[in-house]
């Protein structure tokens, strides 16, 4: 062959190379069925690899799932819900068969439709009709449809490092029941100096929001409520004057709140398992985490009620299908997604899992999720998790106790965006001693209206 | 006398030889066609179509008119946001563009150490911007930050730096201006080094104080890199992002609120593309019209 025989070879070899890689990179396997004649189910909500235990768990029921469950192929892929990557996943078509979502997600991602409508599937679905019918309604369009499961769910409360409440000469068997409470227990733990604040709020991101809303539920109160066939602002009251009057003292008057107040939800965190924070608004999840990242320990850590407990904000996780899934993947993703979380039959297995693994057993979550109707099966799960409780209980009893009798309230319509502006409240209040409290709601409530009605 | 004829055989071999070098030159500037269509051209067509769509990656998008702009002018964010934006930039122009310019002519009168000085200045640029804007963060935390602590212990009076509405937008141009300043300076040292130094030896004899060489070598000499740099400022510090993302979250208050910011949230907090690719829309025509402008304006007076 000539040097420009060659040449030309190689050349039309590289480009057909090239073609062909990209052909095959564009094309793919959209019916869901395997080689193997399996139905193939790519899911995500695989723990990232630095979370070796979490992992191994993971991993371990994908192979007991297979294992009982020959006919389904489980490809796991790594990470949760990322706002900034789920529109171009389902734009590019690589949006998981079962994808995970928080509560605030269901909502829109059914009206975009991006999520199948799994009703017609859930009659063969045991122990579903057993999952709280608040949670399910998180995941149900208007006319009742459902295209989702919830996993977990949480509700607000109050998050106080027992260590501080002795060193200030508080009762840690006895947290604060209301908002005044609180403030008169932040401002003994400030005295205590050396940088330690007595209460915290995350203020940036939108959570500042959600936990201006979560406060507002707490006396009673709503953010938003129905106005014929579309909802308008409700937090605009004496109620929510008096709350924020009363972080407003806590941060200007007592300075127990320190001066850093663009803070996030993790900053308390640190603050907190660091021995520097006294009580802050957080779900039960907030527990295991500042144990394992923050050096919390489950001894130092209480869980209180939410302050004035007349509604708690309730929140939580769940999967919902891809509107591209096949039935038979849809029916193949029910079967997972039943026997992974809502599956009574396996939670003493998993308890003893976690036991071995040295995961926590004994908070409302996962392996033992508060997501179940009052009966036969919550009994069960209660006494279980009672049982074999590998944390101090009696930390979070409180807070247990008073589940059954604090109303859970779900977020309000168009959360993110509210909670935008609920942010600029709380900071306001926070970051300026002669914030005008009326003028930031009035500015609240007529952006919030103004999201309502357009 | 008659032009000597060229052999035709000749004639074709000369016409090969050109295509054969002009289908070199096609080839590379097809690889920086495809390049540049594929990512820069095509995006920006998909975002004139997109905002004017209700988006929806699933159903198909659909044609809403004007919805989108209509959205985004009733939104009390966004007069907020240019006005962010406008101030940073202008805040941005005072500080980035006078600080880097200082600093290259003190550095470019340095006898030594100058290369020392140089990567000094640089050394923020080869940080990622994320770092930059976490560890700025933490220098303005008003317990325990490093500005605070630095000015309470030469009893000068502290600030709450991005707790604060009324100085957090000058807290981040402060941060960016650390960060970015080292690119501008580097390019204004090597303009300023391609001045003939016997200017400025004339200007020594004619008595001109080290005021008037500035003014009337320094400043006419490096007049169109200063010129240049100033538009790619305008255009880049128009687009601050970072930052507030990071640092404030675009708060407190809404007082860093910047149209990139409220970009991102109209996209990936409340999913609304339509709305994103509107307000990016509107940007991009104000940046180019100012940028033509610009152009138009410094060009008639170079002539």
């Amino acid at each position: 062959m000539t040097p420009i025989a060659y040449r030309r070879t190689r050349r039309c070899l590289a480009t057909a190379a090239v073609l062909a890689v990209t052909v095959t990179a564009c094309s793919s396997d959209d019916d869901g069925g395997g080689d193997d004649g399996r139905v193939q189910l790519h899911i995500n909500g695989q723990p990232p690899s630095t979370d070796t235990r979490e992992l191994r768990v993971f991993n371990a029921e994908i192979e007991a799932f297979e294992a009982t469950h020959p006919d389904i192929d489980i490809v796991p892929h790594e990470g949760f819900m990322e706002p900034e990557t789920f529109n171009t996943r389902v734009a590019g078509g690589d949006l998981e068969d079962v994808f995970y979502v928080y509560f605030t997600d269901p909502a829109q991602i059914i009206e975009q439709g991006y999520a199948a409508d799994i009703t017609d599937y859930l009659a063969d679905v045991p122990h579903l009709d057993q999952v709280r019918p608040e949670l399910q309604e998180v995941f149900q369009d208007a006319e009742g449809r459902q295209y989702g499961v919830p996993t977990a769910n949480y509700s607000m409360g109050l998050l106080y490092n027992r260590d501080l409440f002795e060193q200030a000469g508080l009762d840690p068997n006895a947290p604060p029941t209301s908002w005044e409470e609180v403030r008169e227990a932040s401002a003994a733990i400030a005295e205590l100096g050396g940088g330690v604040t007595g209460y915290g709020e995350c203020a940036i991101e939108n959570t500042g929001g959600w936990h201006l809303t979560s406060e507002i539920y707490s006396t009673g109160g709503a953010v938003a409520e129905p106005d014929g066939d579309s909802w308008r602002a409700a937090f605009n009251t004496d109620a929510t004057r008096t709350l924020l009057a009363n972080l407003q003292a806590m941060r200007w008057e007592d300075d127990s709140m320190g001066s850093d107040q663009m803070r996030s939800c993790e900053d308390l965190m640190v603050a907190m398992g660091a021995g520097q924070l006294g009580m802050y608004v957080a779900a039960p999840d907030n527990l295991p985490t500042l144990v394992r990242q923050y050096d919390g320990t489950y001894e130092n850590l209480g869980l209180a009620p939410i302050p004035e407990g007349q509604g708690t904000l309730i929140g939580g996780e769940g999967y919902m299908i891809n509107a591209g899934a096949s039935p038979e993947q849809i029916e193949a993703a029910l079967t997972w997604l039943q026997w992974r979380f809502v599956n009574p039959d396996e939670i003493e297995r998993r308890i003893e899992e976690s036991l071995a693994d040295d995961l926590p057993v004994g908070l409302p979550m996962p392996p033992t999720p508060d997501i179940w109707v009052e009966g036969e099966i919550r009994d069960n799960v209660e006494a279980l998790k009672q049982e074999h409780a590998n944390v101090p209980v009696e930390n979070v009893q409180p807070f247990m106790d008073s589940a059954a009798t604090i109303p859970g309230r779900i977020e309000p319509p168009r959360a993110q965006e509210v909670y935008a502006i609920l942010d600029n409240v709380m900071q306001g209040v926070l970051t300026d001693g002669d914030a005008d409290i009326d003028a930031l709601l009035d500015d609240a409530e007529d952006q919030v209206n103004r999201i309502y009605g357009s | 006398m008659a032009a000597p004829v060229t052999a035709p055989g000749k004639r074709a071999a000369g016409r090969r030889r050109r295509l054969t070098e002009h289908l070199t030159a096609y080839g590379f500037l097809c690889g920086a066609l495809v390049i540049f269509g594929l990512f820069a051209w095509y995006p920006v067509v998909r975002n004139v179509i997109l905002s004017f769509q209700e988006v929806n990656f699933v159903r198909g998008s659909s044609w809403v008119g004007l919805d989108n702009f209509t959205y985004i002018f009733d939104d009390p964010l966004f007069a907020t946001a240019w006005k962010n934006s406008a101030v940073f930039t202008l805040y941005a122009l005072l500080l980035g563009f006078g600080v880097p310019f200082v600093a290259a002519v003190l550095i470019n009168e340095f006898r030594h150490a100058r290369a020392y000085f140089r990567i000094l200045v640089y050394l923020p640029v080869m940080l990622p911007p994320v770092v930059v804007a976490l560890m700025w963060r933490w220098f303005y935390q008003p317990e325990g930050g490093l500005i605070n602590e630095i000015l309470g212990a030469a009893h000068l009076p502290t600030s709450d730096w991005t707790n604060s509405s009324s100085t957090a937008l000058i807290s981040l141009v402060i941060a960016s201006t650390w960060a970015n300043m080292g690119t501008a300076t580097l390019i204004y040292l090597a303009a300023l080094q391609t001045i003939p130094g016997e200017l400025y030896e004339s200007a020594e004899l004619d008595g001109a104080s080290i005021w008037r060489r500035l003014w009337h070598v320094t400043i006419p000499q490096t007049r169109f890199v200063i010129l240049m740099l100033l538009l790619l400022q305008i255009v880049g510090t128009m687009q601050v992002f970072t930052e507030p993302f990071v640092m404030t979250g675009g708060g407190p208050e809404d007082s860093t609120v910047t149209v990139m910011l409220l970009v991102y949230r109209y996209a990936f907090v409340y999913n609304n593309f339509g709305a994103a690719s509107a307000m990016s829309l509107l940007l991009l025509i104000f940046l180019a019209v100012f940028s033509a402008a610009y152009l138009r304006v410094t060009r008639s007076r170079q002539i």
